[in-house]
């Protein structure tokens, strides 16, 4: 059903990005927990099984009481992708604002965002420039969310290498986590942009999150088994796992440049993505 | 599944929290107190608005709905660092969090009390071990207002003892050790 009123498109993104946001917080998506599962069967480590049986127990827990995983229900990170035959205009923005404030309301999310120097909360996690959106041209008219906590998004970094220092790119992941120990709760899902400029390769860093986690080229693999063999183990009690899997992105850059970013997820790797129906 | 024995504490805290150990499993039922970051500030300015002997600190923003906990798992626990020692000088036995909290405070809480792990991101679960009393300073707002919650029996593991033992500090250590630490990755 093809509706030509602006104020049906409203309504249709504004209803996909509340069942996206609904579908994040509460239930992770099945690669994840497939992952957590796998890690939690391995351990041995005591205290890390501990931490285990309580994670497994709070995934089934939030999906039969219909509640957020995490009480940090992040703030919220928007991907849409535009078909041609949809105008890309502040309708989408505006429209995007209302499906979060709805879903602060009623799943409810906690309303996290506020004015970075005042600190005032504005109560329905939308603010200048939040939600974070990013739109592009896509076959299916779809919005994704990754709502993103502050726990494993403040131990993210970004490093401006030289082009001679490719070697240090694993150094720069190891390092995130050293500094990072316990506070990101891992077990974590790093997400590491390489190239593009200082600003895009933060973004490619978080999309790199959205990728399955079930498969590692042999690069992602070899950052994985490194971070892992630091031993912080999940939430820092120490443990054999410490990230359950590293995701790669990358984009042409400069001849003089080798930008890294290291985007920190926590176990509770969440997103969703819901077709816009209108 | 975890097996081993778990240890059962009820708030308020007496010398009994003296025994336990770092990596002891405890079940902790009784009233907690929220605080973050804006509460402790409060706290700090204005004084604790309940009677801190034997307290105990939960380092968590919930979600609250219809006077009901929704989620209310652990914050990060290393932003109060800096403002903690205040409530163990006050009495206060236990801080409940996650990711552990540095060498000042393992040395506030040395002889006096512990800190509580409980499991980042399990807000879920956590609700469904608590009832919901009250609130303080409302006006922080969701996130930073101090709730009064009882607990039933949520599951923790004692991450820095009363005798100086620390998690989080010798996996700190053993990492920076694999590492080839440097140093040169002060952590804050």
């Amino acid at each position: 059903m093809q509706c030509t009123e602006p104020e049906g498109l409203r309504a249709a993104v504004a209803k996909a990005t509340y069942s996206a946001l609904q579908e994040a917080v509460i239930c992770l998506p099945p690669d994840v927990k497939q992952a957590i599962a796998k890690t939690a069967a391995s351990e041995t480590h005591a205290v890390a099984r501990g931490e285990y049986d309580n994670i497994t127990k709070n995934i089934l827990a939030a999906e039969q009481l219909g509640v957020p995983l995490c009480q940090d229900t992040g703030v919220p990170v928007v991907y849409i992708t535009l078909p041609p035959n949809v105008p890309f205009t502040d309708l989408l923005f505006d429209a995007v604002a209302d499906g979060i404030r709805k879903a602060t309301q009623d799943i409810p999310l906690r309303p996290n965002v506020v004015d970075p120097l005042t600190r005032h909360n504005s109560g329905d996690n939308t603010g200048i420039g939040m939600p974070a959106i990013h739109v592009r041209p896509g076959d299916r008219f779809t919005v994704t969310v990754l709502p993103k906590g502050a726990g494993a998004e403040n131990v993210s970094r970004v490093v401006m290498l030289l082009p001679s220092q490719k070697d240090k790119i694993e150094e720069v992941v190891l390092e995130t986590m050293l500094i990072a120990e316990g506070r990101p709760c891992p077990p974590v899902v790093l997400g590491v942009g390489i190239g593009g400029t200082f600003d895009s390769v933060t973004a490619l860093a978080k999309e790199a999150l959205l990728q399955p986690i079930d498969q590692m080229t042999p690069f992602e693999q070899q950052l994985c088994d490194a971070v892992n063999r630091l031993g912080i183990g999940p939430m820092g009690l120490g443990g054999s796992t410490t990230a359950l899997a590293v995701k790669v992105k990358t984009a042409a850059c400069h001849t003089a440049s080798l930008p890294v970013a290291v985007n920190v997820q926590c176990w509770a790797n969440r997103h969703a993505t819901v077709e816009v129906k209108w | 599944m975890v097996t081993g024995t778990v240890v059962q504490i009820h708030t308020p805290i007496g010398d009994e929290i003296l025994a336990l150990r770092a990596g002891d499993r405890v079940e902790l039922s009784g009233i907690v107190y929220t605080a973050r970051d804006e509460a402790h500030l409060r706290m700090q300015k204005e004084g604790i608005p309940f009677d801190p002997k034997g307290a105990v600190i939960y380092h968590c923003g919930p979600v609250v709905k219809d006077n009901r906990i929704v989620a209310a798992g652990p914050t990060t626990s290393s932003r109060m660092n800096a403002l903690s020692g205040f409530l163990f000088d006050q009495g206060i036995r236990a801080l409940i969090g996650k990711g552990g909290m540095n060498g000042t405070v393992k040395e506030q809480i040395r002889g006096r009390g512990v800190y509580f792990a409980f499991t980042g991101g399990c807000a879920a679960l956590a609700a469904s071990h608590m009832t919901l009393k009250g609130v303080h300073f409302p006006d922080l707002g969701m996130a930073e207002a101090v709730w009064v919650i009882e607990l039933n029996r949520l599951p923790l593991v004692v991450g820095i003892d009363a005798h100086g033992n620390d998690i989080f500090g010798a996996v700190r250590e053993n990492a920076r050790k694999i590492f080839g630490a440097d140093q040169k990755t002060e952590c804050v």
